[in-house]
């Protein structure tokens, strides 16, 4: 009996993997397929003839990256250690490289790498990945240091630069803020101290209610930009109607005309155009109204799921560097969830970010499989001990 | 490394709490959305995805007293193609050209025009529409509609009036009655995607029509088909511009005819006479075509002349300044003031009673009678007689009177006013007050609408139209009739005499303004029987060539409709008090 029970930890100590999480991202993916045929159909076959166009196009990237992902989780994590620094200069030159030429617009914004045979990138999500591995490479070469006041200063600004780029560039203030809520998050986990970061949590409250108030008082249209607009928009989306609070009532629709039981899969009246490309940001508003009040809170139980995985993985990941990839991986997922839905439910002001794994977007699911890979190669790593 | 590991875990844990934290968060929202709003933003979204398409009520019937269609609605189809839906392309250009016989160099260009829905032609009858309907071919459309409808062409055109493309009523009964007429459209809700493309799969919300109710009114078809006739005939044969002639009820008012030739085809109302409009600008054809649709019972005024002497008459005798066995003396002319006002008779009608003026329509004797009422007491009767008021008839655009103001009547106007000239009221007018004389003192409001009802003849409602009572008294009202027999019977309206009827009426022949133009109006007022009027008419001609008398020309039209609707209305019951 305890041979036989010996035998069997020996092996899986040898073969840990976390299906969980594999079953967890797997089925999201099938699912955000589904909701991208759902949601796109009716407009593709309208505008390119094809019922499946985005669906193909998805179907197509999420091959990519589960290729990507089985090749990351067959390497051992610490063998991209070396490739930190060199990441953040790819990103650097990357987001660089919109303003020449191979950057791609897309409605207006320019995002977008054209790297040949049809394909796009968008740098900003490299970014995300290579700031991962940048920090948790850069955390553990600082050792204690980092409780200093002046380690803690130096991770906090490392990340500027690029946020700064995503921002200015690339014009994606959204990215900006998921690739800086993926650095403070790592770096929370790797110091010992609360109080800097209690501080830097009001800090950042107050700043934002400060700006909210001094938009309202300015109230007048003409002296603000888009976004104070959006700001405007977003406390008062029906005054908004037919121009920044149209996306989010729209979606308010959407949520509200689903009730608890939703009208049916498929039966969203709402993607009928009136979402303009209800796949991408908004989709998540298209599953409130095809799935209800139930459907949306089991995608959010899944995701919950994913998040408490990621911090199983995190707390068994044999080293530091281990553990602070995967904290970051459980930081940009969790940021962007919790961003999406909040946005789709007009809880904050509307900008553009897309629900990991569900949301149409070929780069952006790439990268995200990348990164479930590097979780699932920490996972692989840890060894079951003797209690 | 060790010692860092447990608070890297609380750390990651924290992390942990407070993502959980958020997504409980979101959650409630997402309730607070999904069950709490539901209801207002499921609202708002139906409201956006619905649109509404309206479906036409039918238009209500007008029918004369004796249940005769007198305005119809047909059912017409127009014809579109679907660019997108065409699958057959030749056989759908074979097939309407077969069924509309139209040019295929014509419907070849339509159906290949890359529209979203064009239209190959409109007013085809529901005929030839079932028949292109039941070729069944894709991308061919037949959407029914209703048409207004006179199977009568250009019968009583100005007082039925007709209606304009949205089923509303543009002159006449049409735009009178059409609260009564066009019911209430229905709609359809349909859901459509954002392009407004219709959803079939979505089903749709119909709320019906209500159609609009009949309206049933006095006009008696064949009455108004015979006075139509003679009309024409006099306009024909008097060379004159225009024939008008009215026939009522003096005792309710119920008009029984209205008549104004030249009429206008009632289902081609935007074709004008000459049919060549190429000349004109917008603002000329429209102008003749209001000229084309003028009332001129109604919208018009005149001179009445001489038939006005019978409203002199009943005011003198009413105010007791003239009495029938009163003697006058007729020298052919009155001075009035330094005017010399002459008779029709130059060498002058020598000594009469009032009785043999009137029958003579001797204009110095009633000069005389207005003298003696004198101009206030003249003014006040005009007053309590309605002249000065309009009738209230149910058809649009009634003139009012064009009279002196009471402080500018001097003798002179007081002198012309007497027998009927210097002043312009409609011929409706004339007729309402001289009714009040004959049938006992009562001033009826001249209409046409009886009752309206649905479609199968139930839920009839009455019009009510309101009488006023002692305009003249009984008295007057009997001295008044024997009189206006005797003018017919021994006078002036010889002309209007029907073998076994007493027949009361009044002539008249004025001239038009300006004077010396050689213009006239020639009328004849009547009414039978003399001694308890069922049925009054007035023929009016203007401008006839040669013979103008009124008593030659105008009596003898009355006398031919008396002639034969009498005997006609002997069998019916028109006349109800």
């Amino acid at each position: 009996m305890d041979r036989f029970r010996e035998r069997r930890r020996k092996k899986a100590a040898d073969h840990y993997f976390d299906y969980s999480l594999l079953f967890i991202v797997l089925f999201l993916l099938g699912f955000g397929m589904i909701m991208i045929y759902s949601t796109s159909s009716y407009e593709a076959s309208k505008d390119y003839g094809d019922a499946a166009y985005y669906l193909k196009k998805q179907a197509l990237a999420t091959t990519l990256g589960i290729a990507a992902m089985i090749f990351t989780a067959n390497v051992p994590y610490h063998f991209w250690e070396k490739f930190a620094v060199l990441g953040y200069v790819v990103s650097v030159v990357l987001i660089a490289l919109v303003l020449t030429p191979l950057g791609v617009k897309v409605k207006g914004a320019r995002r977008w790498l054209d790297i040949g045979i049809g394909l796009r990138l968008q740098p900003a999500e490299i970014a995300k990945l290579c700031m991962i591995l940048f920090l948790a490479s850069m955390v553990c070469r600082m050792g204690k240091s980092i409780r200093s006041r002046k380690g803690f200063t130096t991770i906090l600004l490392v990340p500027l630069p690029i946020c700064i780029m995503i921002w200015k560039i690339t014009d994606n203030l959204s990215s900006a803020i998921i690739v800086f809520g993926i650095a403070v998050l790592m770096l929370f986990v790797s110091s010992p101290d609360y109080k800097k970061f209690f501080l830097m949590g009001l800090a950042g409250i107050a700043a934002a209610a400060g700006i909210v108030y001094i938009i309202t008082r300015l109230a007048s249209a003409e002296t603000l930009d888009f976004r104070g607009e959006r700001i405007l928009a977003w406390l008062d989306p029906e005054a908004y109607a037919s121009g920044k609070g149209f996306q989010t009532l729209q979606a308010l629709y959407a949520i509200g005309s689903g009730g608890i039981f939703g009208k049916g899969l498929g039966r969203s009246m709402q993607k009928l155009g009136f979402i303009p490309e209800a796949q991408n940001d908004m989709i998540f508003s298209i599953i409130c109204e095809e799935l209800g009040l139930f459907g949306a809170i089991a995608i959010i139980l899944l995701f919950l799921l994913l998040i408490w995985r990621f911090m199983i993985v995190a707390n068994n990941a044999p080293d530091l560097f281990g553990a602070l990839l995967v904290v970051g991986v459980m930081g940009h997922i969790a940021i962007q969830v919790i961003l999406n839905i909040a946005v789709v439910t007009n809880t904050i002001p509307n900008t553009g970010i897309s629900l990991p794994f569900i949301s149409y977007g070929g780069s952006s699911v790439m990268f995200l499989l990348i990164e479930i890979g590097l979780v699932l190669s920490v996972s692989h790593s840890i060894r079951f001990r003797e209690v | 490394m060790e010692k860092n590991k447990t608070f890297h875990r609380k750390k990651v844990l924290v992390s942990f709490a407070i993502f959980l934290l958020s997504f409980v968060g979101l959650s409630l929202r997402l309730s607070y959305l999904m069950v709490g709003c539901s209801e207002y933003y499921g609202e708002q979204a139906r409201e956006l995805h619905e649109r509404e398409r309206s479906i036409k009520a039918a238009r209500g019937r007008i029918l004369d007293r004796n249940g005769v269609v007198l305005a119809d609605n047909k059912t017409v189809c127009t014809i579109s193609v679907i660019h997108s839906q065409i699958e057959d392309k030749e056989n759908v250009i074979a097939m309407l050209c077969r069924e509309l016989s139209l040019e295929e160099s014509y419907v070849r260009e339509r159906v290949e025009k890359v529209t979203a829905i064009e239209r190959i032609r409109s007013n085809v009858d529901k005929e030839t529409g079932d028949r292109i309907r039941d070729c069944n071919l894709a991308g061919v459309k037949v959407d029914e509609d209703f048409k207004r409808y006179y199977p009568y062409g250009e019968l009583a055109s100005k007082v039925l009036g007709f209606t304009g493309g949205d089923n509303q009523g543009i002159i006449g009964l049409e735009v009178a009655y059409d609260s009564v007429l066009e019911g209430e459209p229905g709609t359809i809700l349909t859901v459509t995607d954002a392009r407004g493309i219709e959803l079939d799969a979505e089903g749709e919300n119909r709320i019906e029509p209500v159609d609009g109710r009949d309206l049933i009114i006095s006009m008696d078809m064949n009455i108004q088909k015979y006075a139509t006739q003679l009309a024409c005939q006099a306009m024909e044969t008097k060379q004159a511009d225009s024939v008008s002639i009215i026939v009522m009820n003096p005792q309710n008012g119920e008009l029984l005819a209205m008549v104004n030739v030249p009429e206008f085809d009632l289902n081609e109302p935007f074709t004008l006479p000459d049919g060549d409009t190429a000349g004109l600008s917008g603002q000329q054809k429209q102008d003749a075509l209001n000229r084309m649709w003028r009332n001129g019972c109604i919208n018009d005024t005149y001179e009445p002349g001489s038939t006005f002497k019978t409203v002199t008459a009943a005011a003198g005798l009413e105010a007791g300044v003239v009495h029938t066995s009163d003697t006058f003396h007729c020298p052919g002319f009155i001075m009035v003031e330094d005017r010399r006002i002459r008779c029709h008779k130059v060498s002058g009608h020598g000594s009469e009673d009032f009785i043999q003026a009137t029958m003579n329509s001797c204009n110095p004797v009633f000069v005389t009678v207005g003298m003696r009422l004198g101009s206030d007491r003249f003014y006040e009767y005009f007053q309590k007689f309605g002249l000065l008021e309009k009738t209230g008839i149910d058809l649009p655009g009634e003139a009012g009177t064009i009279m002196h103001q009471r402080e500018n009547i001097g003798m002179v106007e007081l002198a012309t006013i007497s027998f009927g000239q210097s002043f312009q009221i409609t011929p409706i007018q004339l007729m309402t007050t001289a009714a009040s004389f004959v049938n006992g003192g009562r001033r009826v409001t001249p209409h046409f609408a009886l009752r309206s009802a649905e479609p199968d003849g139930t839920g009839a409602k009455e019009f009510r139209w309101p009488v006023k009572d002692g305009i003249v008294s009984e008295e007057t009202s009997e001295t008044m009739k024997m009189m206006l027999e005797q003018v017919v019977a021994n006078g002036g309206g010889k002309n209007a005499i029907v073998e076994g009827y007493r027949i009361g009426g009044k002539t008249a022949t004025s001239q038009t303004l300006p004077r010396g133009s050689g213009r006239y109006i020639s009328s004849f007022l009547g009414f039978a029987p003399a001694d308890d009027p069922r049925v009054m008419a007035i023929a009016i001609i203007n401008n006839p060539q040669g013979v103008y008398y009124g008593g030659q020309i105008a009596a003898p039209v009355v006398r031919q409709l008396f002639e034969n609707i009498l005997p006609y209305m002997d069998g019916t019951d028109y006349h109800k008090r």
